[in-house]
């Protein structure tokens, strides 16, 4: 009845899954209980979880990426103290099978849920008002993405308190993951969680880039489209061509692992190098999938600051298209050591530095926009220069280890680790946070804290250093990756130096939370009522904070690169003599109840509960076939209206 | 076509063919539509491009049991073949009859795609079973693994196609042709296509170049 699912499955013997268990129900039902007392179900029901609004999907996508921030987090700081005490003869606090589930799970997080959906959501907040349009092309297809990558993320901690998670590091690589050597539930999880998330992730790259290249602004031509638009489109392009390759790999290996078929397996002439490379067909794209649009912030956010235009626009653009192109020409330097021979590791060394070229061209684009700028040192810029920094050593150490003969020393020792810790951190958490407080007051109408994003920023670039440079030391010394003990106590120094780096980074994540309360509670004296609270350059700071749900109530006419720039060197906007009336999205419950039911599907799968499996695909979908049938999607909002509002959100800016 | 419907293609074709270089706006919703499936059909066919990569790295990989020339029939796979081809024309004459509005043509039209359709997966089903009864099942060896999932992701979305165009038949029984019903034709018809090009590559790549 119940498959593989019994009570031992809940961690009762292990005190620390079980404290971290606890922590999680109890959150959960403290917020639960919050929501309830207060009666906010309605408002959130009606506002929020059956919103098709791109803005709403997209704070809720940010919001998804900081609670996972947390949680990866804590996994991370977990391991750093583990290795901070456990060299020579002492063990440290974390038993090997333990610290495997914690570095898996991390490294997943990271990715999957923090990375992911901070990228695509910073994506589906701004690009639709960039490009001056009221929505996506697809408005409930978007909420069906959000609330699958939601899915994906609670399955994952689900495996925290029902079971365990992978202990297979964050690719899963088999033979390891295959039944045979992993027979519990971890890979499992691993496997359902990032299948669901990856269908929605696939389906928000559809739409973004459908939107990008149909739906604009008149008079928005390629050339005219502001830089973020153009690293989404790229990373959303990506996004197209290689997640459908992470679902056929992970396909096949759930046909092994539930059928028992012989694609990666040792035996039946199964072949799992063959994993290997499927899964960097699709991973090493997933790099610039994050990486583009952080790219893409750093751009807006140094033009704004900079009072110029971005230099270089042109090379900008092309330089994004010649990395989305040479992203999947690379895949093989992730495993130089298999032993494909001279003239293929050559081939794939030399495409991977080639990279550095394109992304050296937008550095010195950056610094060339910085040049002669009257720069404000505002939280953004800051990040945004911490990025040039840090990114530009990242960089180097990875053409490094593009030279096959160095990579053979370097494979996964903890210099890789340090390595894809510099740029990733470097370029999209960087970014990430950049973009975060750049587009805040566009989202809620009140600006962030300053000084606490000081401080935060500060903690970060600091952390990030303590924290990272020792690993690419004792990388050099010899330490490989994923060890729960080492014997050698000479590295010990360095791996306490990164715990207090990390420790450090805490305080940093502690200033991010601290500035949103206490944003939240002054959010009276630092109200945005000009809509425009950088003097920005692009047309998201041409409506209102927050924008209205049809973001514009005339779509704008745009002429030139900077529409807003130029548009306010004409003079202050005024209200049109009439408005036409316009159709916007009808809320939708269609993206939770398919999301419900495949998390009922994913954990039925998990745990062999094949009825349960079966009925939730049938309620999934049965839910999209009934919402299918349902044609009024729309609703209209009168030019009266239209009208009314613009002379409200006009007038404050014409007395300024 | 009426002269309007004529008029509102024309407009939508200039708004596709110009709207990247100084666009006009945003494109008509027609072309979104189809666009969008367009894209999701490009990154089906990617995924299936992976199957077909792993197909030709396992195919020689035979563990010691039955290969792919002593297994498949290839007057079985063309009654297969011809099934689905000609199930790909009937439904496009059925997208032809909705546009114009012969609403009899394009049920009939459809009515033989599903049938088509269906026998395309009876024999599919048929050969599969008869595999499996001969022990060249998916779990014999990896060719037999790669050729189940690689033939069987095709048939599950000749399947998922199959409860599609139920719908939409009945879908436009209740709605009548309107514009959002044709919309979904037109996506499913595209669909239907792409299933018949992922054959035709299948059907050389596995079964006439495996046959040998």
């Amino acid at each position: 009845m119940l498959g593989k699912l019994s009570w031992d499955a809940i961690p009762f013997g292990q005190p620390i899954p079980m404290a971290a268990s606890l922590l999680i129900v109890v959150g959960m039902l403290a917020v639960l209980s919050l929501v309830t007392r207060k009666g906010w179900w309605p408002y959130l029901w009606r506002e929020w979880l059956t919103s098709v609004d791109h803005k709403r999907i997209g704070v809720m996508y940010v919001l998804l990426a900081l609670v996972l921030l947390l949680r990866g987090f804590m996994d991370a700081i977990m391991m750093r103290s583990q290795l901070a005490i456990a060299a020579g003869g002492a063990q440290g606090y974390l038993p090997p099978e333990h610290y495997d589930q914690i570095f898996s799970a991390h490294g997943t997080i990271m990715i999957f849920f923090m990375a992911m959906p901070f990228m695509v959501g910073l994506m589906n907040f701004v690009v639709p008002l960039q490009l001056g349009v009221r929505d996506v092309a697809f408005p409930v297809l978007n909420a069906i993405s959000f609330w699958l990558t939601a899915s994906g993320a609670l399955l994952v901690n689900i495996s925290l308190v029902v079971g365990e998670f992978a202990r297979t590091g964050w690719l899963a690589y088999p033979p390891l993951s295959e039944l045979q050597f992993s027979p519990g539930v971890g890979v499992d999880y691993y496997l359902w969680a990032l299948q669901i998330s990856g269908i929605g992730t696939l389906l928000a790259g559809i739409n973004m880039v459908t939107t990008i290249l149909k739906l604009r602004a008149p008079g928005m031509g390629y050339m005219r489209m502001p830089v973020f638009c153009w690293t989404a489109l790229c990373s959303s392009m990506l996004i197209v061509a290689s997640f459908p390759v992470l679902t056929a790999t992970f396909g096949m290996l759930l046909l092994d692992r539930y059928v028992g078929m012989h694609f990666f397996t040792n035996d039946g002439g199964g072949n799992f190098m063959m994993y290997i490379n499927l899964i960097w067909i699709w991973g090493h794209p997933e790099v610039y999938i994050l990486a583009l649009p952080a790219f893409g912030v750093f751009s807006e956010v140094i033009a704004t600051f900079s009072g110029k235009p971005l230099f270089g626009y042109r090379s900008m653009v092309m330089a994004t298209l010649a990395i989305c192109v040479l992203s999947f020409l690379v895949w093989l330097h992730h495993f130089f050591t298999m032993g494909a021979g001279a003239d293929v590791n050559a081939i794939f060394g030399i495409a991977s530095m080639i990279i550095a070229i394109p992304t050296g061209v937008k550095l010195f684009n950056w610094l060339f926009t910085l040049y002669r700028g009257r720069i404000r040192f505002e939280v953004p810029v800051l990040w945004a220069i911490g990025f040039m920094v840090t990114f530009a050593i990242g960089g180097m150490t990875g053409v490094l280890q593009a030279v096959p003969p160095a990579d053979f020393v370097l494979h996964n020792s903890l210099f890789l680790v340090a390595h894809f810790h510099n740029v990733i951190i470097g370029s999209v958490v960087f970014g990430a946070m950049a973009g975060y407080y750049y587009w805040f007051p566009k989202a809620f109408g009140f600006t962030l804290d300053r000084r606490l994003g000081v401080v935060s920023f500060w903690c970060w670039l600091i952390g990030f250093y303590l924290a990272f440079m020792p690993l690419y030391a004792v990388g050099l010394l010899g330490m490989t990756r994923r060890m729960q003990h080492y014997a050698d106590v000479s590295w010990q120094p360095y791996l306490i130096v990164a715990e207090v780096g990390a420790v450090v980074i805490l305080c940093g994540i502690i200033a991010t939370i601290a500035q949103l309360v206490v944003s939240i509670r002054t959010r009276e004296s630092r109200r945005d009522r000009t809509g425009d609270p950088w003097n920005g350059r692009t047309l998201e700071w041409s409506t209102s904070s927050p924008p209205p749900a049809y973001n514009f109530a005339m779509l704008p006419q745009v002429d030139s690169l900077d529409a807003f720039w130029a548009m306010k060197q004409r003079g202050p906007a005024v209200p049109a003599e009439r408005y036409e009336s316009i159709e916007t999205p009808r809320n939708s419950a269609n993206g939770f109840v398919t999301a419900f039911f495949a998390v009922v599907t994913g954990f039925a799968m998990i745990w062999h509960i094949w009825w349960l499996a079966v009925l939730g695909l049938i309620c999934a979908a049965l839910t999209l076939l009934v919402y299918g049938w349902v044609e009024r999607v729309e609703q209209e909002v009168s030019g009266e209206q239209l009208a009314n509002d613009e002379r409200v959100r006009l007038r404050p800016m014409d007395s300024a | 076509m009426s002269a309007q419907a004529a008029m509102a293609g024309l407009a939508g074709a200039e708004a596709a063919t110009t709207g990247g270089l100084n666009s006009a706006g945003p494109a008509p919703v027609r072309i979104v539509v189809a666009y969008g499936f367009w894209l999701f059909l490009l990154s089906d066919i990617i995924m299936f491009s992976a199957l077909f990569a792993s197909y030709a790295v396992l195919s020689g990989q035979t563990a010691g049991g039955p290969s792919g020339r002593e297994l498949f029939e290839l007057r079985h796979v063309g009654i297969e073949t011809l099934c689905l081809l000609l199930s790909s024309y009937t439904c496009g004459l059925g997208v032809v009859a909705i546009e114009r509005r012969r609403l009899v043509f394009f049920y009939v039209s459809f009515a033989l795609t599903f049938a088509l359709g269906a026998t395309f997966l009876g024999l599919e089903v048929s050969e599969f079973v008869g595999l499996v009864a001969r022990g060249a099942g998916p779990s014999r060896s990896a060719f037999l693994s790669a050729f189940f999932s690689l033939v069987g992701l095709h048939g599950a979305h000749v399947t998922a196609g199959l409860l599609w165009l139920t719908f939409m038949v009945a879908q436009t029984a209740a709605r009548g042709p309107r514009d959002f019903v044709r919309r979904r034709l037109l996506c499913f018809s595209l669909f239907w296509h792409a299933l018949d090009i992922i054959w035709v590559a299948l059907l050389t790549l596995v079964y006439l170049m495996g046959a040998r």
